[in-house]
């Protein structure tokens, strides 16, 4: 392999020949044209370039650039280039990429943005954005009036898939996540009680808190990025392959035929699924009292009966109601909005998980207020 | 990399061997006893009807599934006795413009382009800029480096995925189904671009296409798969199978389902190949 040789020559006739011997690759050091640049812009600029390739070796993209390269430094000066002495595939090359001119129009420019027009923009979009998600909303709400109505249509097959997938399937996970979740509340909980010789009452701790909020947290959360995750990333994955469409086309509508049996499953699946996350979460209390702490299981059974009140049990339901709207109505909206890219999948389920923690959160806190307002 | 070769007289050189190749989906046998030659420069069709496995030919080809039997050859190197790591560095001498385009939808076309290049070789963003805007201009979107692939029609997209195939300046590109989803006129400048660059670059194509108009404007070779036998029934150029083969699943092919045998005209064909849009 030789290297890549550059050389010019003026000629007496005022035309430049650039002698261009060795191999040309890409891949390959390529010798400098600042030297021949300069010639060109000199007091005097050749009137003609001419090339001789005689010693010219391989070549590709990289022969092409420096072409390319030396075309646009011409470009509307008084130097002609004679591309004549080339190699004829090189020459066809230069052609074609000349063949469809730049279109000087579609070429992006950036512009930069003052902080008052980002600050205005970031406003609009988040206006568009809640526009958006009350007017799904309002969607989802007819569709519920049909849906009572007797005119609203979806599979039953479709719908017992998605029941399964966020009920039963879901279970191993719940079980897990909430019998932890029951054994480090004993634990944390226990380090206090025993101080006073009253580690009995980690059966109240234990039970108060997973019936009344933990359970439906920690089931809210689960739901959120395993369900609601997946819902955002089908429907989004629909909407890139023109799924959607076809529906809308056919007069059938997404949101009855996709988002109605995804919000109603997990409205109903995710109160069972609270209650017996509560129940495995006060396992895990056991486990701890009875193997730490010397308790009997009669004796914690009976704690635990004894300070669970039907009201803590009924908020924790209530709020996995909400959380189940939240979650499945978060991972159908972000799924209907998502665009017409894998990245836009990426982005849509992302989405979907982070919108649905924060409203389990802020639900939780309403909630809390709202109980402690009436002094449930 | 591409060597200087301007000749449009060649003299034939094996470039790929496929050599008694079997391809299956576990048990299921899709074709088997495939056997043929691509010569340096050919433009090759991998031709037959739906199903028959013309695309699992290509991804057996390209080194993306493992054949069950046979060997397929790039001079001499068997592709599928290298190691997987050879082989993902041997990969990199084939440029493939896959059926929907395939670019990466999160980056722009400049991006596109220019991450094989930042990946595998030492190049300065300066020059890998040059690269990305000559090959841009060589497919007609010049102008284009900022665009998403989402933001592109089905033709655009299909020109970038050829600039993106072209990164490395490949020894062999691998085409599949290029006209799919084309209007005539797009599907026409699509084969133009493939023809001037087996010109201008001698680069050796291999097109899995069922389109007769590309095959006969453009292939100077190919091969047959069929379906019911599930092996190869012809080889050859398109042009002569046309009128000298005998088998009459070919005949029914080449002549578009129409009974009687060879009705190819080549004048018919000229026309038919140069589309609607040309003068």
């Amino acid at each position: 392999m030789n290297q890549g040789e550059l050389h010019f020559e003026r000629s007496p006739e005022n035309t430049l020949t650039i002698n261009v011997s060795g191999d040309w690759k890409i891949t390959d050091a390529l010798p400098s044209s600042d030297d021949l640049m300069k010639e060109i812009d000199a007091e005097v600029p050749p009137q003609r370039i001419i090339f001789d390739t005689r010693a010219l070796g391989g070549w590709d993209s990289g022969l092409l650039t420096f072409l390319v390269r030396l075309k646009h430094h011409c470009s509307g000066k008084y130097t002609t280039i004679d591309f004549g002495g080339l190699p004829k595939g090189v020459q066809r090359l230069l052609d074609l990429s000349s063949v469809v001119p730049e279109r000087k129009e579609v070429r992006r420019e950036s512009v930069r943005v003052s902080l008052l027009t980002h600050i205005s923009q970031v406003e609009g979009n988040i206006w568009h954005s809640i526009l958006e998600t009350l007017s799904f909303i309002g969607e989802v709400s007819v569709s519920f009036f049909r849906l009572f109505t007797g005119k609203a249509r979806f599979r039953r097959s479709d719908f017992m898939l998605v029941l399964e997938e966020s009920g039963v399937d879901a279970l191993p996970i719940v079980s897990l996540i909430s019998f932890l979740v029951g054994l480090i509340l004993a634990f944390v909980g226990s380090i206090q009680l025993k101080m006073f010789g009253a580690q009995i009452f980690i059966a109240d701790l234990v039970g108060i808190a997973m019936t009344r909020a933990m359970g439906a947290i920690m089931v809210g959360i689960i739901m959120a990025g395993r369900t609601g995750a997946a819902f955002a990333a089908r429907i989004g994955t629909m909407q890139v392959n023109e799924e959607i469409d076809a529906l809308r086309t056919s007069g059938i509508s997404p949101v009855e035929f996709l988002v109605l049996p995804r919000i109603i499953a997990m409205t109903l699946m995710l109160p069972l699924l609270t209650l017996y996350a509560d129940l495995m979460g006060m396992l895990g209390g056991l486990v701890v009292s009875v193997t730490g702490f010397g308790i009997g299981m009669n004796e914690y059974f009976q704690e635990t009966k004894d300070s669970v009140a039907m009201a803590n049990i009924w908020v924790g339901l209530f709020s996995s109601f909400v959380f189940g709207i939240i979650v499945s109505l978060t991972g159908c909206l972000r799924g209907m909005q998502c665009g017409r890219s894998a990245s836009a999948v990426g982005d849509a389920t992302t989405s979907a998980v982070v919108t649905s923690i924060v409203g389990i959160v802020i639900a939780t806190a309403i909630i809390t207020i709202l109980c402690d307002a009436l002094g449930i | 990399m591409m060597e200087q070769n301007n000749s449009t007289a060649r003299t034939p050189e094996p470039h790929i061997i496929v050599r008694d190749l079997t391809m299956a989906y576990g048990e299921n046998v899709v074709q088997k006893d495939i056997t043929f030659t691509v010569n340096k420069g050919d433009i090759f069709i991998i031709m037959g009807g739906s199903g028959c496995g013309k695309s699992t030919l290509l991804r057996l080809m390209i080194g993306l599934k493992e054949p069950a039997k046979g060997e397929v050859l790039y001079g001499d190197v068997n592709l599928w006795s290298l190691t997987p790591d050879e082989r993902e560095r041997f990969m990199r001498n084939f440029g493939i413009l896959y059926q929907s385009g395939a670019l990466w939808s999160s980056m722009t076309l400049a991006e596109n382009i220019s991450l094989p290049l930042e990946q595998y070789t030492d190049l300065s963003p300066a020059r890998i800029d040059e690269i990305v805007s000559l090959k841009l201009s060589l497919v007609g979107l010049a102008g284009f480096e900022d665009y998403y692939p989402s933001e592109l029609s089905g033709g655009m997209k299909k020109r970038a995925g050829l600039a993106r195939a072209m990164a490395f300046d490949p020894d062999i590109l691998f085409f599949d189904e290029p006209s799919a989803g084309l209007d005539p006129v797009s599907s026409k400048l699509l084969d133009d671009l493939i023809l001037e660059l087996r010109e201008s670059l001698g680069t050796t194509i291999v097109i899995v296409t069922h389109e007769l108009a590309s095959i006969f404007a453009i292939g100077n070779n190919s091969v047959f798969l069929d379906a019911d036998t599930k092996t190869m029934i012809a080889s050859g150029d398109p042009k002569k199978l046309l009128v000298e083969c005998k088998n009459p699943t070919v005949q029914s092919f080449l002549n578009r389902g129409r009974p009687g045998g060879c009705r190819y005209d080549e004048n018919e064909a000229e026309q038919h190949s140069a589309g609607p849009g040309s003068t």
